[in-house]
């Protein structure tokens, strides 16, 4: 204890205040989480056991494949669906609109004025912004009356809302921040005199996008990818809502057993979300350190 | 109705914050509150009916304030179990009884003091309604209404004088249609279904109920007669996702709607032109001058009822102020008041006593009103000559087919549920 205070005193106390947090509300109730997956249940109390239905119950008919694709497989699919488009356009994006921010806005001040401006759709409520969409995009919406107005088609387009279309774009439209602010952080500490090195080497504008700051601005797009990929792989509010509640999510199987009181196959499917997740994760620090490149 | 569920969100954080300052003072034993002139009441529940007259009429009559938790039916449900002593009053309803009954956290409530008992509506204690005997497919109050005892955890098929929950409000509920946009008279839940309506249909994503209009619509479609649509077997859930699996990847529904507000909205925007709806739903979208009716169905409606109920936990004068309140509520404004919002009051009576003759006849006799019918917050929502949607009370509340339930087999209809909504 004595050695360990002498080595790195400042470090040792000043972790504990967060290592407390961090075991306290996160980390005994994720255990608490994986622990209930294997209890029993019945209407109104949840029964202390070891038991693998949960579990069981989720992969029921999962491995036949005669039949159609279980509800699962159907669910964790078109989740990944949505997580990969939205996080391509997410990136090519978030990418090229820090990349303005950061070596075309050269003045601070605008640059706080255009970040702000980028934190626009968080100023009203989710529901609010969702029921936006409505106007815009539904049947009768702005969208629909010009295309038939100026007689691009003949009929109201019905993709436009309540589909999958609807629930990227909203998906789009929401995370693209979580894209900008860490890749322009990478931006911001790229040191200019290595652009200017490239340069006088003869380099032109394309290769030292590619060949000097995309490099090093993977730290950036590392961790804005983890934030879309973590928010997506869980959400169920905008699925639910752009998608008109016909489009399965696991977040929204994970709420409708919640509100019947049906815990431990809640938790269970949490388990397994989180493990996905965790994978996913996994694999792309496997492409880049992140640890390294910071 | 809009400005009112508006100021409800708003009343939801704050008043969030104020039960847990409520539950803090009871991890110390009962709060000091009492002590203080103004006795406070936390009120757990959807609270859909209490708006800011009522709190404001029960402090000028009785001095009992009122502190809202408010939460969605199936939360208020869970908050039961989880945290019985967070409250002191639940506003429940009836199909979760099953479920509530048999954990102990609700005490039996005694009919003897409540003043206006013998007066509930035979809807609740018989089944009845004009002598009548109405649908009791699914929870019907009836079914789980008494106890055997004070504490008891079991329901009583005889009346005793403990009861689960001293009812307030019910209702009878059926299809939303937009007649502006359809142009032709719908008279069965089957049209929910009609390939006319293809990708301008929608149910509710609440799959306790959802799978009630699903079943009235199997049945008035004729592909199969439910001994009891409230309790379903096994092959029966089957059988009605089949149907309605089929339906939606055929692309009938536009959407489902889990939210009050979607409902409204999918409806004012012309995005749907059929759909479950809610009483008050319909309101808010009169009310923005576009035409919608609660239309009756001859196969008749899914009726729902709540009531008041104390935890088990709420004990001695906290208690005596909570039968205070609820004879208050019984006692006749608070039943006009709900009354004239297209909701039932179970004590009829009292109700009438605050009532206009003009209201009383439009709400409650299915007459043509004499004169322009406003909201309780003064907005106009029908026009002299109207007639309510399915008339008279006597002629909705008698053609319940079926009440909202809790069944057997819940579990895997919640199931069965999800599939189709993933398929």
């Amino acid at each position: 204890m004595i050695k360990f205070f002498k080595l790195k005193p400042s470090v040792g106390l000043l972790s504990i205040p967060y290592s407390l947090i961090f075991i306290f509300f996160f980390f005994i109730p994720l255990l608490l989480t994986f622990v209930i997956s294997f209890w029993d249940y019945n209407e109104y109390s949840i029964i202390p056991d070891l038991i693998l239905e949960n579990y069981s119950y989720i992969f029921k008919d999962c491995f036949n494949f005669d039949k159609e694709m279980c509800v699962t497989f159907k669910t964790y699919l078109s989740t990944l669906i949505f997580c990969f488009i939205t996080w391509f356009f997410t990136l090519i994006i978030g990418f090229f609109v820090a990349y303005f921010l950061a070596f075309y806005v050269n003045s601070i001040t605008w640059q706080i004025a255009l970040f702000l401006l980028c934190t626009i759709p968080f100023w009203t409520s989710n529901v609010i912004r969702m029921i936006s969409w409505i106007p815009l995009l539904g049947r009768n919406g702005l969208v629909n009356d010009f295309l038939v107005s100026t007689g691009l088609v003949d009929a109201p387009q019905e993709w436009l809302l309540y589909s999958g279309f609807s629930i990227v774009l909203a998906f789009i439209h929401l995370y693209t921040l979580f894209m900008i602010v860490p890749i322009f952080n990478s931006m911001m500490r790229i040191d200019k005199s290595i652009i200017e090195a490239a340069y006088d080497n003869g380099a032109n504008g394309l290769q030292i996008l590619w060949n000097v700051i995309i490099p090093l601005c993977k730290p950036g797009i590392v961790i804005g990818s983890i934030f879309v990929i973590t928010v997506v792989m869980g959400d169920f509010i905008t699925i639910g809502i752009m998608g008109g509640q016909q489009i399965p999510s696991i977040g929204k199987i994970i709420y409708v057993e919640m509100s019947y009181l049906q815990l431990p196959a809640a938790a269970a499917n949490a388990v397994i979300l989180l493990a996905l997740t965790l994978l996913i994760i996994w694999i792309m620090t496997k492409m880049i350190d992140i640890r390294k490149e910071l | 109705m809009i400005k009112k569920l508006t100021r409800r969100k708003m009343l939801k954080t704050s008043t969030a914050a104020l039960g847990a300052v409520a539950g803090a003072g009871l991890l110390k034993g009962f709060p000091a509150i009492h002590a203080a002139d103004a006795p406070v009441i936390r009120y757990l529940g959807t609270a859909v009916n209490m708006g800011d007259a009522v709190q404001k009429k029960l402090f000028d009559d009785t001095g009992i304030k009122v502190k809202f938790i408010v939460k969605t039916t199936d939360e208020v449900t869970k908050t039961i179990f989880t945290q019985p002593n967070s409250f002191d009053i639940v506003d429940s309803e009836y199909f979760s009884m099953p479920k509530l009954v048999p954990s102990g956290n609700l005490l039996g409530m005694d009919t003897k003091r409540i003043k206006e008992w013998d007066n509930v509506t035979s809807a609740f204690t018989k089944g009845e309604v004009a002598g009548k005997k109405i649908g009791d497919q699914g929870t019907a109050p009836k079914k789980v209404m008494y106890l055997k005892g004070p504490e008891s955890k079991e329901f009583s098929s005889e009346p005793t004088q403990y009861v689960t929950l001293i009812p307030t409000v019910y209702n009878a509920d059926t299809l939303g249609i937009r007649p502006d946009l359809i142009k032709r008279p719908i008279s069965s839940w089957a049209e929910l279904l009609n390939p006319e309506f293809k990708g301008k249909a929608s149910i509710l994503n609440i799959p306790s109920i959802g799978i009630m209009d699903a079943a009235m619509v199997v049945e008035a479609m004729g592909e199969y007669k439910y001994p009891d649509k409230g309790n379903m077997s096994k092959e029966e859930i089957d059988l009605t996702m089949k149907i309605f699996t089929e339906a939606k990847k055929s692309g009938q529904f536009r959407a489902f709607w889990s939210d009050f507000n979607e409902s409204v909205n999918l409806m004012a925007s012309g995005e749907v032109v059929i759909q479950s709806m809610w009483s008050p739903a319909i309101t808010a979208v009169r009310t923005k001058g576009i035409p919608c009716v609660y239309q009756p169905l001859k196969e008749g409606y899914r009726a729902w009822a709540a009531g008041f109920g104390l935890p088990s936990t709420t004990k001695g004068r906290q208690a005596d102020i909570c039968y205070e309140f609820i004879n208050w509520y019984l006692s006749g404004w608070v039943g006009a008041y709900l009354n004239r919002q297209g909701y039932y009051s179970a004590v009829i009576p009292t109700a009438k006593k605050y009532m206009e003759a003009y209201e009383w006849d439009y709400w409650m006799m299915g007459k043509p009103a004499t004169s322009d019918i406003m909201s309780p917050e003064g907005k106009k929502l029908a026009s002299k000559g109207e007639v309510r949607d399915g008339g008279s009370y006597e002629a909705r509340m008698g053609a319940v087919a079926c009440w909202n339930a809790t069944m057997d087999e819940n579990k895997y209809m919640v199931r069965k549920w999800n599939e189709m909504i993933a398929s």
